[in-house]
């Protein structure tokens, strides 16, 4: 295996830690109006992503930069050509963010409505367009010689991008109410498992069609494979949420994200951006790479690193193993003044 | 204006603001750090309130940095295109480190930090709060390299066929000079800053409300006092060895601080100068003669070249052209930098001196500079940073590649204006919403020492 397909490799599974990851936060932030009723259940759902929501964005920074060291042209091209739509993802980003650190700062009803308008809008904006945003990467964007793009914010909205927006729209909902399920009991718990049959629906039809469309543009018996894997975790996930199986559930939902992206990326290798102008303009592994020395001192880096962040973020995923319920959060006493 | 102007504004902008905030978390975290252990090691509950309180604000600040720092991972993609395609064989690698050793730790152990207060052995919940520390610090260090490989290339080769710098000596760019000199030069100054943070709130607090939790803010003040002046020096000692670095490096960087047109031995320090700083006309200026050649080259005699040799000397290595930044802006910025850490300095100093009596006196001007303290060590670290990257000019890569060439050929000033603009009012945004947050925490008292629970501490820390 060449060095610039291992990158290949551990971009695809940054990207995939990231969806997978920030996938539930995304979703947790999108139904904290339809879970949480009144204040102590919105606490109860905001908790359950709050010692892990940082962490998860962080897969986003490393993939953006493992993409900048490992395919510097790729990174140049990509980020400047979907300038606007980046954009609209980093202020989303960056107000949800802060939504969900200063939300819990003071204790005022109007002060918390803002915020959780806030972290409604700041989750459903970068789930829908992340997902636009990958569509197109593997669909390939209207590109020259230069490898410079030659599109506007509007091509980038075609109808297969935002089929893709829908799918990781619906499917980060679904996971985040089938990992609501799973981290909470009582009225939050309910209300997240009600929302699993319809949701899950919707995020069948969509995958299917999304997953579907996409073989048609570079599609071998290994993405065939792929989205059929996705398809069916998916519905195992479905039917183990339906008899109570809420692990199963989650893990269910999880390897669906997890077996879509790999589905994404393996229709999109050996090509890194392809171009809708003509093939031969197509940013690849190779043509977009690092040189080796390079690729080598990242892969040792990589090597001996990951897989001690993957330990640690999952002793913190273990600390806070707990369900959470209206218990965890008695109504404070008002203080006197002091 | 054009995309070019546009793209250097936003970045000048949004580095200006991140950096606003790195700084604080630097030297915060590992105070924070420092009195969770002295509370471990202790049992004294008075270290706890001071651990929450603290804590508190840090947290606030630290949200504001994390998501800022999302704009900086992206924009060189964004609004540098070219840049990051000539560089990426070598920038890409620090910061992809940076991420992976330095940003996954912070944000990790930070949720374990402020979530894990009751779940989590004391030790291990200890040790989170260190790692952030330590993480912050990591952080620093790789994109400082990254920076420095900017201000002084080197370890890599120019290819000809692929356009573009190519890494042969990784080891060269974690251990360049530049880099190794700003790294604690850097590290001082967040300490500064996070030390008159502390000092400037807990020295309000003893003087506004005299008698009143001063087993709390007494200590503090003498902390951040302590902080402040020992960061101050280990700045100062560290500047003094960048400036001989950037005399070899950057020399034109250094003749343009001092608004030096023709070499000199020995060359006087400026301390002010009245008039235009075109070389022309100099209505009157102050200056401590020899002083810049000894800060420059550690003799009071050495010879300090001037810009206009070093003009010369650019255009017959690098073709026609003007190699020379913006001179009024590289001298006064220079100078603000010096003076803010000085100013926070003396503040400090005096601060120590008042704490002598169980009471100090309140006067007008005590209580003034203990709302100034906080605040200059960020105009320093601003005009700092202006310093660095305004005085490299017309370089993007010194040598190697301008400005002008590395930004993205494929925006248009159209897109580059509307981002400036949106990420301009939302900062402005999230300032005002910051700043109110932290009046808010800084003025109230910390949570009551005999509360034997420990959720009754905790609400504000959590969500």
């Amino acid at each position: 295996m060449a060095l610039t397909d291992i990158w290949f490799l551990l971009i695809a599974v940054l990207w995939t830690g990231y969806l997978v990851l920030e996938g539930f936060d995304f979703g947790v932030g999108m139904l904290l109006p339809i879970v949480g009723r009144d204040a102590i259940d919105r606490k109860v759902t905001l908790r359950t992503i709050g010692p892990v929501w940082d962490g998860n964005e962080v897969w986003l920074l490393v993939a953006g930069g493992a993409t900048f060291a490992a395919f510097p042209f790729w990174y140049a091209t990509l980020f400047s050509g979907f300038y606007l739509a980046l954009l609209i993802i980093l202020v989303a980003l960056i107000l949800r963010g802060i939504a969900l650190e200063y939300r819990g700062k003071i204790d005022d009803a109007t002060w918390h409505r803002r915020w959780d308008l806030v972290i409604v809008g700041g989750s459903a904006v970068p789930a829908l367009l992340w997902g636009v945003a990958l569509a197109n990467i593997v669909r390939g964007v209207p590109m020259g010689a230069d490898h410079e793009f030659a599109g506007s914010f509007f091509t980038l909205l075609n109808p297969y991008a935002l089929l893709g927006g829908l799918t990781t729209l619906l499917l980060f909902a679904l996971h985040g109410a089938v990992f609501l399920a799973l981290k909470t009991h009582g009225d939050v718990h309910d209300r997240a498992l009600k929302v699993v049959p319809p949701l899950g629906i919707a995020s069948v039809v969509a995958a299917a069609g999304f997953l579907g469309w996409t073989q048609t543009l570079d599609g071998s018996w290994i993405t065939w494979a792929l989205a059929v894997a996705a398809a069916l975790c998916l519905i195992g996930g479905l039917i183990a949420s339906r008899l109570g199986r809420e692990g199963w559930a989650f893990l269910g939902t999880a390897a669906t994200i997890a077996l879509a992206s790999a589905t994404l990326f393996t229709t999109l290798y050996p090509n890194v951006l392809p171009s809708t102008t003509d093939p031969a303009f197509s940013l690849t592994t190779l043509n977009a790479a690092s040189t080796p020395y390079t690729l080598k001192i990242m892969t040792w880096v990589a090597v001996i690193f990951t897989p001690l962040v993957v330990l640690y973020q999952g002793y913190t995923y273990w600390v806070f193993r707990a369900r959470l319920g209206r218990t965890d959060f008695p109504t404070p006493v008002q203080k006197v003044a002091s | 204006m054009d995309a070019i102007d546009l793209a250097r504004w936003q970045f000048g902008i949004v580095t200006v603001y991140h950096f606003l905030f790195v700084p604080i978390t630097i030297g915060l975290s590992a105070l924070v750090a420092g009195l969770h252990t002295a509370w471990y090691r202790t049992g004294n509950t008075k270290y706890r309130r001071m651990t929450q309180y603290w804590g508190k604000l840090f947290l606030i600040n630290f949200a504001i940095g994390v998501v800022t720092g999302i704009v900086q991972e992206f924009q060189f993609g964004m609004n540098w295109s070219d840049y990051s395609k000539f560089v990426g064989d070598i920038f890409g690698a620090p910061l992809a480190i940076e991420g992976l050793l330095a940003f996954f730790l912070e944000s990790t152990f930070l949720g374990l930090w402020i979530f894990g207060w009751d779940k989590l052995p004391k030790k291990v919940h200890l040790a989170s709060i260190w790692l952030v520390a330590i993480g912050t610090q990591l952080s620093a260090y790789f994109i400082l390299a990254a920076n420095s490989w900017m201000q002084w290339p080197l370890g890599y080769t120019y290819n000809q066929a692929s356009g573009r710098a190519e890494l042969h000596d990784f080891g060269a760019v974690l251990t360049n000079k530049v880099a190794l000199v700003t790294f604690p030069h850097t590290i001082a100054a967040s300490f500064l800053t996070g030390g008159a943070f502390m000092l400037g709130i807990a020295l309000w607090h003893l003087l506004r409300r005299p008698g009143k939790h001063t087993d709390l803010f007494r200590p503090a003040v003498k902390l951040g006092a302590i902080t402040t002046l020992v960061a101050a020096a280990a700045v100062m000692i560290t500047g003094d060895i960048q400036a001989k670095i950037m005399t070899e490096t950057q020399p034109m960087k250094m003749a343009a601080a001092e608004a030096l047109y023709e070499t000199s031995a020995p060359a006087p320090f400026s301390i002010l100068t009245i008039g235009s700083l075109d070389g022309s006309k100099e209505i009157w200026s102050l200056k401590v003669p020899h002083g810049l050649s000894f800060l420059a080259t550690g003799t009071t005699t050495g010879q300090v070249e001037g810009i206009n040799d070093l003009q010369q000397a650019y255009e017959q290595r690098f073709g026609p052209g003007t190699y020379t930044p913006n001179v009024p802006l590289t001298y006064w910025s220079f100078r603000f930098m010096i003076l803010s850490g000085v100013l926070a300095a003396a503040i400090a100093l005096l601060a120590l001196w008042r704490l002598r009596r169980p009471r100090p006196r309140a006067t007008k001007w005590l209580i003034r500079a203990a709302l100034a303290v906080p605040l200059l060590p960020l105009v320093g670290n601003s005009f700092g940073w202006i310093f660095t990257e305004m005085g490299r000019q017309p370089w993007i890569v010194f040598g190697l590649m301008q400005t002008r060439d590395g930004v993205s050929p494929s925006v248009g000033a159209g897109s580059v204006l509307t981002s400036l603009i949106v990420l301009t009012l939302l900062y402005g945004v999230l300032a005002v919403v910051e700043v109110f947050l932290l009046l808010r925490f800084a003025r109230e008292v910390p949570a009551e020492a005999d509360s034997s629970d420990p959720e009754a501490a905790e609400p504000a820390f959590l969500y």
